[in-house]
């Protein structure tokens, strides 16, 4: 077969030359994000291990100066005050999500939709200042009651948002199959769709509530803290992430050492909470179903 | 003189799955070859081979030997062959952020032509080859890409194909996406520029083989059944299966 | 709860359902469970929506708060508040400039060390990386979002404020004091510390939204490119990049809205210094921060509602920016994430 010559030009230098710098640049850009990561947790784990036992988890702390002491009323005030947050955020916001995916295609859904993210744009600061207002002032002192109400507040968009999410990705057929059998709107939604959706609205739940765990600014003015054991819902309560910021603007070295135990056991919560969530939404959504 | 296309024992895979199992052919230099096949049977994949954009798809491999023109194109990098073998795909897919003009640029642009003027006489020379010229020349740098309709669009596409002055045009599917108006001006479009590039085309409509291209061959679960010019194809094929796909038998 | 005879689909379940049923005669069901079921779906409905409704009071709710306890520094101040350097609580005198002052540096620095960084990994995970390499490098990226405020703050006072005094901010002096930025004595602690540790919070919002928008752009974009003959760099940045822009650019934006509200790891790194200065290793002063800082220890009213003030100030300036952002990520991928399958 007689042909032609297909003109093939080498490329020039410059193009494959920027090609591939910009593959390395790439990659150390990777590496270069991922050192602090390592760097953080590494100390977290450096400097908090040592001082993780016992008398850590269950003491309150010691008077200043005093070696000791530990972390274990902000253990519990956390749980507590998240206990209330969750009461607050999780059926509000689960609520907000089942309005929106079951009938939020119109524009109140969409005004729903756009507030939600502006909340969850809100520095929590700023929620922490209008839960002084609305509660503190109102009740004449600080509370866990308070930090509760806060940390709900803002566990609201994100449930909300993932809680949408889920439930879109229910096929409609399973919703009509529902219906067509004769189950009302109701139990269909609850029993069947939520159902179907229950792992990845649990996991986005405990993203929220992970999330919750770590805040502090929120809880400054509405907890604000406490150095004793406090069971009483309406006294200012200890939470491990104020602790751990008190701590460490101290010019106490003990204080130090304490602060990065306790930061420690909070970053081990989260984390197994973050994997967890992995773990389950990689295997898929539709558990519930099977 | 353009330049033909020699393929020798040419094995394609998907992984571990055998998608060609060892394809020869060869296609003439400004000859149309059609490929023709039920769903499925390798063709898109053949078509892709021929400019080493198969092997993008993550964990897909190449073995055997393309031969185009003079050039063995699984020698050395993809890139530089792949300017001088252009395609169109079955969707079209202009760039929805550029202008008309700017896409039909966009490949001269990468390869480095800064000067206005002849970038401008490229765009409109392309335009002109793939009829599109008179439709859009007052819109050039008004009218993103994908403001225009389906059939302008692949049009454009063809445009921006040609810009780079390949030997080669490859075409999958090109009009599956469009209306027959449409469809017809790409036909009559291919009939044109035979005279300077060697065209393979990838149809699923047997009519449009028959219409536009002088040779064909028919691809079946990744083997090639038939290769021959195509008026003996469509009217007198020698093997059975060549037969029944065309008679509606079966795809 | 089995109908007899054939079903029409009806969107409205459990009411008239009943009575489409064609052909033969079907006997209808107790008209007690029909009633109860219609009943039972309008208080869900109900309850559900006072939810929806919840979201839209608990924002008002804070707009309102913030604006009432607020109202003496404005009447006060006006709108010079925001452009006084002098914060003198015992005095009674308090500007806000300085303070917004910090804010505006803090992130600004922030997004200069982000931005590039995070597209640059972005790119990197979704064009460039090996497969086995995704899943866990983006796992990496979900923990540091997961990451406590405080706890960056604990980590940069103890870790990263010394680096900076011993190594860094000595090597910034000596090659780059010329610019004036790099200049005064290096405590370590200041707005270069702040602007550092927010780069690294902000990275995984802005990596990963431009991640979303990347991988949004539809593939044959990206083989048009490859097939005139282009290099995987000049295929990402003209087909994929360019295609994405909208998004990346919106992903910017929140990372910024994020970096301006951000309050714990500020406040424990910057100084809360309420002063203007142009060296990066001066101490400064961020909304948050003095908000966080002096909150519970404002005397008096005025004191209180000058802080609030800022706390309004940055509730609006923080909605405007996350309002933009939405918009633009919502632009680039169509709606949000959510798939309907109808």
């Amino acid at each position: 077969m007689t042909t032609g010559s297909l003109r093939v030009q080498r490329i020039s230098l410059r193009r494959r030359a920027v090609n591939g710098l910009v593959t390395y640049a790439a990659l150390a850009a990777s590496i270069i994000i991922i050192v602090p990561l390592l760097a953080i947790f590494g100390y977290l784990l450096m400097k908090g291990i040592g001082s993780i036992n016992w008398a850590f988890l269950t003491q309150t702390p010691k008077p200043v100066g005093e070696p000791g002491g530990g972390m274990g009323n902000a253990i519990v005030g956390s749980a507590i005050i998240l206990g209330l947050s969750s009461l607050v955020g999780i059926p509000l916001g689960i609520g907000a999500g089942i309005y929106l995916a079951e009938f939020g295609r119109n524009k109140f859904g969409n005004l729903v939709r756009f507030t939600s993210d502006v909340l969850n744009g809100v520095p929590s600061i700023v929620v922490g200042i209008a839960v002084y207002g609305l509660v503190v002032i109102t009740q004449k002192h600080f509370s866990a009651f308070a930090g509760g109400v806060a940390l709900g507040i803002m566990m609201i968009p994100t449930i909300a948002r993932s809680t949408e999410e889920m439930l879109l990705m229910v096929p409609r057929t399973i919703r009509e199959a529902a219906w067509g059998l004769g189950v009302p709107q109701w139990r269909t939604t609850l029993s069947i769709t939520l159902k179907t959706a229950s792992a990845g609205v649990i996991t986005g739940t405990m993203l929220a509530f992970a999330r919750a765990a770590g805040e502090t600014a929120p809880l400054l003015f509405t907890a604000f803290g406490n150095q004793f054991w406090n069971w009483n819902l309406n006294q200012p309560t200890a939470a491990l992430p104020l602790q751990v910021f008190v701590y460490a603007i101290s010019p106490f070295d003990e204080w130090h050492r304490q602060a990065w135990a306790g930061a420690l056991v909070l970053i081990i919560l989260i984390v197994v909470a973050v994997t967890a969530v992995r773990i389950v939404t990689s295997r898929g959504m539709y558990r519930g179903a099977a | 003189m353009g330049v033909g296309i020699n393929v020798r024992d040419l094995k394609a895979w998907f992984g571990v799955s055998e998608a060609l199992h060892g394809i020869n052919m060869t296609m003439g230099a400004n000859c149309v070859t059609a490929i023709i096949g039920p769903s499925g049977c390798g063709k898109s994949t053949y078509v892709r081979c021929l400019n080493r954009m198969h092997e993008t798809i993550p964990g897909a491999t190449v073995k055997g030997q393309v031969t185009v023109g003079d050039v063995d194109i699984y020698e050395g990098s993809a890139v530089d062959v792949r300017r001088r073998i252009g395609m169109v795909f079955q969707k079209p897919n202009p760039f929805p952020t550029m202008s008309i003009y700017d896409n039909v640029a966009a490949g001269l642009k990468l390869n480095g032509v800064r000067n206005r003027a002849k970038t401008d006489e490229i765009v409109e020379r392309s335009l002109r080859q793939s009829a599109l010229w008179d439709e859009v020349k007052d819109l050039l740098k008004k009218k993103s890409g994908a403001s225009l309709s389906g059939g302008q669009q692949q049009r454009l596409c063809i445009a921006r194909a040609l810009a780079v002055e390949p030997e080669v045009l490859l075409m999958d599917e090109p009009a599956s996406a469009l209306d027959p108006i449409s469809t017809g001006k790409i036909e009559e479009l291919i009939d044109e520029l035979k005279k300077d590039y060697t065209i393979v085309i990838v149809t699923h409509n047997m009519q449009q083989a028959a219409r536009v291209a002088g040779f064909t061959g028919f691809f079946l679960m990744g083997n090639l059944i038939e290769f021959d010019k195509t008026e003996k194809i469509f009217t007198n094929p020698s093997d059975k299966r060549t037969e029944d796909y065309i008679t509606g038998r079966f795809g | 709860m089995a109908a007899q005879g054939s079903i029409t689909p009806n969107p409205m379940p459990g009411s008239s359902r009943l009575s489409a049923v064609s052909g033969s005669q079907a006997k209808p069901l107790p008209a007690r469970s029909s009633f109860a079921s219609r009943f039972a779906d309008k208080w869900f409905r109900g309850i559900i929506t006072l939810s929806a409704l919840s979201v839209l009071a608990i924002v008002i709710l804070i707009a309102w708060q913030l604006v009432v306890h607020s109202d003496l520094s404005l009447k006060q101040f006006g709108l010079k508040f925001f452009f006084s350097s002098n914060w003198d609580p015992v005095a009674g005198d308090f500007g806000a400039l300085p303070f917004v002052f910090g804010t505006l540096v803090s992130s600004l620095l922030a997004l200069v060390i982000a931005v590039p960084l995070s597209v640059a990994a972005a790119v990197f995970i979704t064009e460039m990386c090996p497969s086995w390499l995704k899943t866990p490098l983006s796992f990496l990226m979900e923990l540091l979002a997961a990451i406590p405020s405080v706890i960056y703050g604990l980590w940069a006072i103890f870790i990263l404020a010394p680096l900076l005094r011993t190594y860094v901010e000595p090597f910034l002096a000596k090659y780059l004091g010329w610019t004036g930025l790099f200049s005064g004595p290096a405590y370590g602690i200041g707005m270069l510390a702040a602007g550092i540790i927010l780069a690294i919070m902000i990275v995984p919002i802005i990596s990963s939204i431009t991640r979303e928008v990347m991988t949004a752009v539809p593939q044959q974009q990206r083989e048009a490119v490859l097939a005139l003959g282009a290099t995987r760099w000049e295929m990402i940045r003209t087909g994929v990049l360019r295609n994405a822009r909208t998004g990346i650019i919106g992903g910017v934006i929140l990372g910024l809205g994020r970096a301006l509200g951000e309050t714990m790891a500020v406040t424990m790194v910057i100084g809360n210094r309420p002063e203007i200065a142009k060296s990066l290793f001066a101490p400064g002063y961020t909304m948050a921060s003095v908000i966080a800082n002096e909150f519970s220890e404002a005397t008096d009213n005025l004191y209180l509602s000058a802080i609030i003030e800022i706390g309004l100030a940055l509730f609006i300036v923080t909605l405007i920016v996350n309002a933009i952002a939405q918009a633009l990520v919502w632009a680039s991928t169509r709606g949000m994430p959510a798939r309907a399958q109808a």
